[in-house]
């Protein structure tokens, strides 16, 4: 779901921020698009650092059943 | 054209034409298999050899131009494969061929079964651009299908840490070449997509042979690859090598590291938009609320109170009741001074009775009293002069004896005696009677007597 969200979080973004610079907007909105603005300026950055770096393996075990362990790389 | 029986006799030429015609329109390009011998690269750069198998054997002749594209040398007893156009020599009347693409045999075979799998799969669109699916935009999460010891996966997990720092790598490791690496690629691609916590998946190989990347050339792995609904973007080999994996990928990178570049994003610069965006929108909002501000601020400053307005009605009201009272002011000062001027002007111009009055009295009485002492001072001059006329009479002088002598007939008084001429008549006049007489004598001289 998030992987949606993010570009759509950060489409609505640049959407709004170019809607609040071309001016047109009356207060009320500029506001309310303001608000939604910085909302998405919250999603998105909590988006990129929130991610846990994790370097996994999938393998299948013996039955067949899907098992991922951390993967040694180093 | 050929008659037969008519006696027609060909040139060797116009033969030769004929046959070269017929031979190059019927074998203009074909596909043709042989062993090479009587091999020779003259200085000029073309290729000059003999093509045979157990029975025959063609001339043939490689020209620098298509040499370029080969990838490998050519060399007495090396099978070929290759397409060529058929030509006849004129000069000589032999015939040759003319290679365009020449390659090894056995890679031929391989390339070929390679060139037929994609055209059937690309028939039957596994290659289409409709089927490919987007990537997304930040994946969460990446499967790595790939060599679990290769540099491969070795360049993606640095790759990825250096674009995005705390991504999620998932790496399900497999053999990449060998007869299990098909099935191998295939179960993982399919255990990607049954576990389905993946957002894209990356299939890489490093460089190798043709022949190194003959899974990634399989149909059970194309169709895997199609039937993915994750994502599935390849970096195989080096970037001239294309692999029917690639073609069937929804993204094709040329290499490992490529593929990682592509799918993820740089962090550092996805950041940095947010922020710039984040600024901007504070900057437009910022800027927005400023001039609302100033909209109202100068609503209001244009907006009046009630007491100011009062206060404006008052001061015009003030306003205009000065000037009226100035205007009236000075209405009445000119007014007055008007009157005064003209009562002035009036004054001076009346009459003074009473004085005028007084001196008609005056007058009067003046002329009352003039008249009186005129009245008075002539009756005594008429008695004076009755008096005086009384003494005067002439019949008084006459009584007393005097008598008056008057010429005639002028009845002139004569006074002197040169007045009158001897025997002049003459009247004198007695205090009784006249005598008339005749001058008989004068006597000239003052005394009479």
């Amino acid at each position: 779901m998030a992987k949606t969200t993010f570009e759509t979080a950060l489409k609505q973004l640049e959407i709004i921020v170019k809607e609040m610079e071309s001016g047109d907007l009356p207060l009320e909105q500029a506001l309310k698009k303001y608000e939604t603005g910085i909302e998405k300026v919250r999603y998105c950055m909590q988006i990129l650092d929130s991610t846990e770096k994790r370097i996994t393996q999938l393998t299948r075990d013996l039955d067949g059943s899907l098992v991922e362990a951390p993967f040694d790389h180093e | 054209m050929e008659q037969p029986k008519s006696g027609h006799i060909y040139t060797v030429s116009h033969l030769t034409r004929e046959i070269k015609t017929i031979l190059e329109d019927r074998f203009s390009f074909v596909w043709i298999t042989g062993e090479i011998s009587n091999y020779a690269a003259p200085a000029s750069g073309h290729s000059y050899f003999s093509l045979k198998d157990a029975q025959a054997v063609i001339n043939c002749v490689m020209f620098k131009n298509q040499k370029r594209s080969l990838k490998f040398a050519l060399e007495n007893g090396l099978k070929i494969f290759g397409l060529a156009r058929l030509t006849l020599y004129e000069p000589r009347g032999s015939y040759q061929l003319i290679f365009e693409h020449v390659e090894p045999e056995g890679a031929g075979a391989l390339q070929k079964a390679f060139e037929q799998l994609k055209k059937k799969l690309g028939d039957e669109g596994l290659f289409d651009a409709v089927h490919k699916q987007p990537l997304p935009y930040l994946p969460q999460k990446i499967s790595v299908i790939t060599s679990g010891t290769g540099a491969a996966v070795r360049d993606i997990i640095h790759i990825a840490q250096r674009r995005f720092p705390n991504c999620c790598l998932q790496i399900v490791p497999v053999m990449v070449q060998g007869d299990p690496a098909q099935n191998e690629i295939v179960c993982a691609i399919e255990a990607v997509n049954q576990q389905c916590s993946s957002d894209v998946i990356i299939l890489a190989r490093g460089g190798g042979a043709l022949e190194d990347l003959a899974a990634f050339n399989s149909e059970i792995v194309a169709r895997a690859i199609f039937a993915s609904k994750i994502p599935v973007v390849t970096g195989i080999g080096h970037e001239t090598d294309s692999t029917i994996a690639d073609f069937t990928a929804d993204v094709r990178a040329p290499t490992p590291s490529a593929a990682a570049e592509l799918v993820l994003p740089e962090k550092k610069q996805l950041a940095r938009h947010i922020t710039d965006l984040h600024f901007s929108l504070s900057t437009a909002i910022t800027q927005k609320l400023a001039f609302f501000h100033q909209k109202v601020d100068d609503l209001h400053s244009r907006l009046k109170s009630p007491v100011q307005v009062v206060a404006n009605v008052k001061q015009t009201i003030e306003t205009h009741f000065l000037r009226m009272q100035h205007a009236l002011d000075r209405q009445i000062f000119h007014g007055t001074e008007k009157l005064s001027w003209i009562s002035q002007a009036l004054s001076g111009a009346a009459p003074q009775l009473q004085t005028r009055t007084r001196q008609v009295a005056d007058l009067c009485n003046h002329l009352a009293i003039a008249i009186k002492t005129c009245i008075f001072e002539n009756k005594h001059q008429v008695r004076q002069a009755a008096a005086t006329l009384a003494a005067l009479d002439p019949a008084s002088v006459l009584k007393r004896g005097f008598s008056i002598a008057r010429t005639l007939p002028d009845k002139k008084v004569i006074l002197d005696a040169d007045t009158v001429a001897v025997q002049d008549r003459v009247e004198i006049i007695l205090s009784k009677g006249r005598i008339q007489t005749r001058v008989e004598k004068k006597i000239h001289g003052k005394d009479n007597i």
